[in-house]
């Protein structure tokens, strides 16, 4: 393709400023701030270059754009193939959204060791940028389980009491599901011969075949969303991580298992998908009415959260699996809406958090009197989360419930008692934490947000109200590839559907 | 009138636009009104609050949703109004936030929206599935060539419209607190009082009624629904009446008094009236919200005193106030050319004119329930200003007419009260009606029942106002010349008492029913499905047996070298025999 390499520049910008930041010699306290700013620079750099390439995205095509192919290792056609489409688009402008914004929020917060802190999360950039940018089964392999790493370190060094219990029950997890997604990719590559992705999507897979590379690859995705019941590890990982590290984890982490759905499950074993997908469906709905009264009945702020992402979670595989424009579309504009809705209310809490030192929900109460402008904005949020329309939150939701409804009214009906309870665990926790009458006496001296907070929270409020009147700046560039993604779902489920016409025909002969 | 595109995904596109209607007119004209005699209202009303930016900055997003609410030309943009309006209602209910009852009513009435909306949300999928548009003029305009059409719901085979105009109808029961989801609106009176008479008496709360009106081309093809309709809206305007002839709080029995006349437009909307329910909606936002302002200038006079066991004796220290709620009671009870003489009287009309069993069932149990408005308006009316003076001391020398920032919007609305049925009447459901709705509102001519109306007996259309007097005098007899009646009516009823007392004891079943299970449910689900179930077999328990084996693993190496001895020989043994076992197989 020539021209300038921009996703490769763009993943790995963040990774030279990591390496900018690890020669930085002299006393803990220059270090620590040459780090803030250098991590801060960086990554709205990197934020301003992948807006360049939302410009440059062409909406009218369904092919994956900004192409780059080079030969990697030799003689095993596995190559350094990377591109976008409309559905990693927004995937990726989200992450680099949120890690500046991450660096802001860890300004204050985070005191030692800040120089290894920031290069954590420059490099989980990269590698986050990587995974939505990657074409290859094996450089996607590297990115999607390289994140685990500082991801890993960021919960098990710099979070709470119990960090190293939930860092190893995060890994674990999901380093189970991917080792069965490794088998996967290796039994790709045995068979289409490359581990292209174009390549491998346009290959027709065998019946049996396709069945347990589907399942191997939901194992791990299924892990990463995550789906009930193997959601255990996200509460337990989100109470322990510092905040930072919980609005990566919420904001993008778990998108990559919803990603990975749309990239590969769907359209590589469509067979699979439509054999599986009542599983599917019936995961997501126990997920969505399970957690959501999980969440009603949590004590603590941030596992109140962590749940309501599970039941949200469960909206976006029950869109995605609609296999209807407005079901995926539908999926994609949740994930987006709730990176940008879950990682804020992440935010809010560790506003609190790093007042008072706790996220205990009764040790709160009557906060508006003194921080009104942190009621104002927990309230948004709030409402986002509740899927209100007018917010992000609403447009995604609908879209999904939409798409369920032509499919399967028991799905959309069951899924949609999830958003009745949605609305009580967040109105209770909102009016628990910031209403009422403030009782305790150390929270009168509380502050409100400060300048440095307020630009944190100010493009994300503003994003929030933007994606919920103009869904269509963000529904637009998605629309080619997903009815591309159905129409060659289709395409192939009619041809695997003659197939074996074919073959009774013959068996009678 | 287009504005700009909101959602497209796939067939479904739609847009911000208006749509401005005859139907969108009367509302437009109702919602601004009152909402600008209860801004000026405010005023006055909230001069000693320090929130009192916030409580305007509400009050207008309020007015704006609403005004979306009416304009809207699909679907989901009226959802959009929808929740909108619900949201303002959340944010005004728990205004004073410090209150936890406040906070308690706010979050009960948006949850109990959100259960009406849910069916809401689902009728707009079901519309989508079945027109593949959520466009008002594109759905009518398909609607008579899908009249017989089927949809198959959860596990049933349903008559399409029929089961889409019934989900639609939840999200109207939830908005419009008709019986089942009721709960929250007496509740919702913990927010200051001009809310109570925008939001909760004069605008929102009659979306529902005009939801129905407007989509009166799909409900006219579904009689089913419309039959549900009248029995909802009817068993609503008997029960609410019931209870507010107990109640002791004057907002409370003007919350029940609300509820009880939309289960009027309802019903007059279920037989296919809904020229007389969308006039009923316009005579009632006024003499409704008039008596609500009435009771605030009560309240502010009182000191803030709310209950009218704590009241009396006062009506010659507020004059005015006391003059304009005779005039709100007046139209309220169907006194001939008050206000809702004329609407209230169409709807009973129209009910035994539908000449159905449901209409009929209607009439009977909105003319009763007219006896028992007309008795608790004036059980209201002899309580709060007549006898003895039963406040304190202090608070009786505070009582003090309000002032006139207050008053003028009082005037205002009692002019409305007043005037505007008769004002209204013949372009509404008179003589004019067919010019004046034109093709807003449709109405099959076999189900014109205002038409039929008009030609019903005179004992039908005398036995409203008979029950009404007759109430009024019952009030008289009770709280003026006996007033020991009511104590012992209480004592010797006592079950039936505490029944109406307790509002048919609905907040009860549902919180034991639904509210309390869920969060119990959740906690377990929490410590034993979590905890227990999945950690303790997943991640938990494997780390433990891994823990556990490798802790007997290394119990195995004793050191003794016959242990090690025998160890290998029967492996020995076993590796022997499998060899040989195979080969033999």
């Amino acid at each position: 393709m020539g021209g300038f390499p921009i996703l490769t520049v763009t993943t790995f910008l963040p990774l030279a400023g990591a390496a900018f930041i690890l020669v930085q010699r002299g006393d803990e306290e220059t270090v620590a701030r040459v780090s803030r700013w250098a991590a801060l620079w960086t990554s709205l750099a990197t934020f301003v270059l992948s807006l360049w390439i939302w410009i440059g995205f062409d909406p009218g095509t369904a092919k994956f754009q900004f192409v780059e192919k080079a030969n990697w290792i030799q003689g095993f056609e596995i190559d350094y193939h990377m591109g976008v489409d409309g559905i990693s688009l927004f995937f990726v402008l989200l992450s680099t959204l949120l890690t500046p914004l991450c660096v802001l929020a860890s300004w204050e917060a985070i005191h030692t060791r800040v120089r290894e802190y920031m290069v954590a999360f420059l490099v989980l950039e990269t590698l986050m940028i990587g995974t939505f940018c990657a074409l290859d089964l094996v450089l996607f392999y590297v990115f999607f389980e390289g994140v685990l790493i500082p991801m890993f370190l960021i919960i098990g060094v710099w979070g709470g009491p119990r960090r190293v219990y939930s860092a190893f029950k995060f890994f674990l997890y999901t380093l189970l599901g991917s080792v069965l997604m490794l088998l996967a990719i290796l039994m790709i590559y045995r068979t289409v011969g490359t581990t292209d992705i174009p390549t491998a999507m346009a290959h027709q897979f065998p019946r049996t075949m396709q069945n347990w590379l589907w399942l191997a690859f939901f194992a791990s995705f299924a892990v990463k969303v995550p789906m009930w019941p193997v959601h255990t590890w996200l509460p337990d990982a989100h109470v322990e991580a510092p905040t930072a590290g919980s609005v990566i984890l919420a904001g993008v982490l778990l998108k990559m298992g919803g990603y990975g759905f749309l990239r590969f499950s769907l359209p590589m074993f469509p067979d699979a998908t439509i054999y599986f997908t009542p599983l599917i469906y019936v995961l997501s709905i126990v997920a969505v009415i399970y957690t959501s009264l999980v969440a009603l009945a949590q004590d603590d702020m941030k596992k109140l959260i962590a749940y309501s992402s599970v039941a949200h979670m469960g909206f976006v595989t029950i869109g995605t699996f609609t296999m209807t424009m407005q079901g995926i579309q539908g999926a994609i504009f949740q994930m987006l809406s709730h990176g940008v809705v879950s990682a804020a209310l992440f935010l809010c809490v560790g506003v609190v958090y790093d007042r008072m030192h706790t996220r205990e929900i009764a040790r709160y109460g009557g906060l508006v009197e003194r921080m009104p402008k942190y009621a104002f904005v927990f309230m948004v949020f709030m409402l986002a989360s509740v899927g209100l329309p007018g917010t992000s939150g609403f447009v995604g939701e609908f879209l999904v419930l939409v798409g369920s409804f032509q499919v399967n009214t028991w799905v959309c009906a069951l899924a949609a008692t999830g958003v009745i309870l949605g609305a009580a665990y967040m109105l209770v926790l909102y009016r628990r934490v910031v209403f009422g009458r403030m009782t305790r006496d150390d929270l009168r001296s509380i502050l409100d947000m400060d300048m440095r907070e307020v630009a944190v929270f100010a493009p994300l409020v503003f994003l929030v109200f933007l994606m919920g009147v103009f869904p269509s700046v963000f529904l637009k560039p998605t629309e080619q590839t997903v009815a591309e993604l159905i129409r060659k779902f289709d395409a192939q489920r009619t041809a695997a559907v003659a197939d074996v016409g074919a073959v009774a025909a013959s068996s009678r002969r | 009138m287009q504005l700009a595109t909101w959602i497209a995904s796939g067939d479904l596109e739609l847009g911000w636009a208006l749509k401005f209607d005859q139907l969108s007119a009367v509302m437009v004209f109702v919602v601004t009104w009152v909402s600008a005699v209860v801004h000026v209202y405010s005023v006055g009303y909230m001069s000693h609050d320090p929130h009192k930016p916030r409580f305007m900055a509400y009050l207008s997003l309020f007015t704006f949703s609403m005004l979306m609410l009416v304009t809207a030309d699909n679907l989901v943009q009226m959802f959009f109004g929808w929740e909108g309006v619900g949201l303002c209602s959340y944010l005004l209910i728990g205004f004073w936030y410090h209150k936890p009852s406040a906070n308690d009513a706010a979050i009960k009435a948006f949850l109990v929206n959100r259960i009406g909306d849910f069916g809401f949300a689902l009728g707009i999928f079901g519309t989508f599935l079945l027109f593949q548009t959520v466009s008002f003029a594109e759905i009518f305009a398909a609607v008579p060539g899908k009249a017989d059409a089927r949809l198959h719901f959860l596990n049933f085979d349903t008559h399409a419209l029929t089961a889409l105009c019934l989900l639609l109808f939840i999200g109207a029961m939830g908005k419009s607190a008709q019986l089942g989801l009721h709960t929250w609106l007496p509740d919702a009176m913990e927010g200051p009082t001009p809310v109570s008479a925008l939001i909760h008496a004069a605008t929102m709360v009659t979306a529902g009624v005009f939801m129905v009106c407007r989509l009166s081309p799909m409900f006219e093809y579904a009689p089913a629904a419309l039959a549900v309709v009248t029995v909802v809206g009817a068993a609503t305007a008997l029960f609410a009446a019931t209870v507010g002839l107990v109640q002791n709080d004057i907002k409370r029995v003007i919350a029940y008094s609300t509820c009880s006349q939309l289960g009027y437009m309802f019903f007059a909307a279920g037989v296919s009236a809904y020229g007389a329910a969308i006039f009923h909606l316009f005579t009632h936002a006024f003499f409704k919200a008039l008596l609500f302002l009435g009771a605030g200038s009560v309240i502010h006079a009182m000191s803030d005193e709310q209950d009218m066991r704590r009241m009396g004796g006062i009506w010659n220290k507020v004059p005015y106030t006391y003059a304009v709620m005779w005039i709100g009671s007046l139209a309220l009870a169907g006194i001939p050319f008050f206000a809702g003489y004329y609407s209230k009287d169409m709807i009973l009309e129209s009910a035994f004119g539908a000449h159905s069993g449901v209409g009929l069932f209607a009439y009977a149990l909105g003319t009763f329930a007219a006896f028992l408005t007309a008795f608790y308006s004036w059980r209201l009316l002899l309580m709060t200003f007549h006898g003895q003076p039963r406040a304190d001391h202090h608070t009786m020398e505070h009582v003090h007419e309000s002032p006139w920032v207050m008053l003028i919007p009082l005037f205002v609305l009692a002019a409305g009260a007043l005037f505007a049925g008769a004002i209204g009447y013949n372009w509404l459901v008179g003589e004019a009606r067919g010019d004046f709705w034109g093709k807003s509102i449709l109405v099959l001519p076999q189900h014109d029942s205002i038409e039929a109306a008009h030609h019903v007996p005179t004992w039908v259309k005398l036995l409203p106002l008979a029950m009404a007097l007759s109430g009024i005098a019952l009030a008289y007899v009770m709280y003026v010349l006996r007033p020991e009646w009511p104590a012992q009516l209480a004592t010797r009823f006592r079950g039936l008492y505490l029944f109406l007392l307790n509002k048919w004891y609905f907040d009860e079943l549902y919180w034991n029913v639904l509210a309390e299970p869920a969060m119990r449910l959740g906690r377990v689900l929490w410590k034993g499905g979590d905890g227990a179930i999945i950690d303790g077999l997943g991640p938990d328990g494997l780390a433990a047996t891994t823990q556990a084996l490798s802790r007997r693993t290394s119990l195995l190496q004793t050191g003794y070298v016959y242990h090690y001895a025998f160890a290998m020989l029967i492996g020995v043994v076993l590796l022997v025999s499998w060899y040989l076992l195979t080969r033999a197989g």
